[in-house]
């Protein structure tokens, strides 16, 4: 019954919108704003994805990898790096471990040094990853271990600078989503002052409407019903171009650094679409909510 | 169908009516005089809520006009028709539309036929697309009236109806309020037209009351 009376309310009756004339700039500026909001909350929304995705890699991936960090002379190197391997081996905890090559590492400094940087003419630590099993391991019994069996080892787990990072991803997707209300109320109250400078606007048409019987439920549906299909067809317009502003943002691959893949992914692409019915469903409340008070008011 | 107790009403510290109390049975027929200024149409307005009594009671459809909502006002509008002075149209919409407004807002249909007849009753059918600005102050009268009874309301209330309107117009619409009236509906017309009140007096048993001094009275021989 409930969807029958919002495709009825969709649908509508042509001659009880004809009762309300067309209301000028109200029209064009609900619609503006509308398009203008949703663009803005195409792209809070995508931020807000794109802030989840960063914290969860950061806290779920980082969480479960540590590196350790072996300075010693060169010709200690070797043998500190094997005695850190075995150490690791007999590690509880500890699932896998090995020592960085050369050109991963060379990689890893690539975006500071540049392309074929010499290695071996630099005293560059030699870096073992280290990945965890699920029960993790000891890292302050590990640290003694290794400060016993190769003194230029150093464990870092991650958690002094992965921390801070998970904590701002996750402050920006509250951000996000905060934009996301914020742009929502602000749609409410613009339609709000809309369909009030309307309903003041027509005055004499509501009190002609009431003279000759009309409820306020059906006077306040004529300005609803066009305030709400005015927001919708602003905000699917608004969702159109930020999905296309959105998809036009560098890729991952191409760019690099902290703002990749800000854009959607797989089903995410899917989210915005729900951003239009809900504007409409914010126009709907804010435009009956003010058609009634003012109506109350005109009488 | 329509009371009135010992009305008052004022308005900017003065008062317009005073001690007002009176019966619109149903099936009556009622002039209502007086000189500009009388009072007369906030009479009316009285009659069909459009104004609360600052004292005493007004009652319609036996219902005690303060004590209704207002989706319960609507609903009493619904069965009365009114002509006001100052014939209230919507201005963007064609006259046909503007006729058939009381049947569009209680989600009713007039039928088409209905309203030719209607608007031809009141010489205004090649006039039906036009808009009201379009119309003299005769046709918005005559469409104002149309606009009153198409829903066959239990009762017609009409502020100087035939005020803009030649005296053939006047006997033409008189007839069609006559015969309305002999339906069963109830007419108040509030008019300064003394020969449109004699004319009806031949037709229909009808009363006259005058406005004078703030009160209401009933006048001429009916006293």
């Amino acid at each position: 019954m409930k969807f029958l009376a919002l495709t009825d309310f969709l649908r509508g009756d042509k001659q009880t919108d004809r009762v309300v004339p067309p209301s000028g700039h109200t029209a064009w500026l609900t619609t503006f704003t509308a398009a203008t909001m949703t663009f803005l909350a195409v792209f809070a929304l995508a931020l807000s994805l794109a802030s989840g995705r960063l914290a969860e890699r950061w806290g779920d991936a980082l969480a479960r990898s540590a590196t350790i960090r072996i300075s010693a002379p060169a010709g200690q190197m070797d043998a500190q790096t094997r005695a850190v391997l075995d150490v690791l081996a007999t590690t509880p905890g500890v699932a896998s471990a090995r020592a960085m090559e050369d050109d991963e590492q060379r990689a890893l400094l690539e975006p500071w040094f540049g392309p074929n940087l010499p290695l071996d003419a630099l005293p560059i630590p030699r870096l073992v990853e280290v990945i965890e099993d699920d029960d993790g391991y000891d890292a302050e019994g590990l640290r003694q271990r290794l400060a016993a069996e190769a003194p230029g080892a150093v464990l870092d787990d991650h958690t002094r600078w992965r921390r801070p990072l998970a904590v701002a991803a996750g402050r920006l997707r509250l951000l996000g989503m905060t934009s996301m209300l914020l742009i929502g109320a602000t749609v409410a109250a613009m339609i709000t002052l809309a369909a009030n400078v309307a309903l003041a606007a027509n005055a004499q048409v509501i009190r002609v409407l009431r003279l000759v019987g009309a409820r306020d439920a059906y006077i306040a549906r004529a300005f609803v019903r066009r305030f709400t299909l005015r927001a919708l067809t602003g905000s699917a317009l608004g969702t159109v171009l930020g999905m296309a502003g959105v998809a036009m943002l560098p890729s991952a691959d191409l760019a690099g650094g902290f703002l990749t893949g800000l854009g959607f992914q797989g089903a995410g692409w899917l989210l915005p679409f729900l951003i239009p019915p809900a504007v409409a469903v914010v126009a709907f409340v804010a435009t009956r909510f003010a058609a009634f008070r003012k109506l109350k008011e005109l009488t | 169908m329509i009371a009135f107790d010992n009305v008052a009403y004022s308005y900017g510290g003065g008062e317009l009516l005073s001690e007002v109390s009176l019966r619109l049975a149903p099936g009556s027929f009622h002039f209502l005089t007086g000189p500009s200024g009388a009072g007369k149409s906030t009479l009316l307005k009285l009659c069909y809520a459009e104004l609360l009594p600052t004292a005493g009671r007004v009652t319609l459809f036996d219902r005690e006009v303060r004590s209704l909502d207002r989706d319960e006002v609507a609903r009493t509008r619904r069965r009365m028709g009114v002509v006001h002075q100052d014939c209230q149209f919507l201005d963007h919409l064609p006259l046909a539309t503007n006729v058939t407004l009381p049947a569009l807002v209680s989600g009713r249909e007039a039928a088409t036929d209905d309203l030719k007849d209607l608007l031809s009753w009141v010489g205004l059918a090649q006039l039906a697309d036009a808009l009201p600005p379009q119309l003299s102050g005769g046709e918005r009268q005559r469409a104002a009236l149309a606009r009153a009874i198409i829903m066959s309301p239990d009762v017609v209330l009409a502020d100087e109806p035939t005020g803009n309107l030649d005296w053939e117009m006047s006997l033409r619409l008189l007839t069609l309020l006559v015969e309305l009236n002999k339906m069963g509906k109830t007419i108040l017309i509030a008019t300064h037209d003394l020969n449109l009140i004699r004319t009806a007096k031949q037709q229909v048993p009808a009363r006259v009351l005058r406005i004078a001094k703030r009160r209401v009275q009933l006048a001429g021989a009916d006293l």
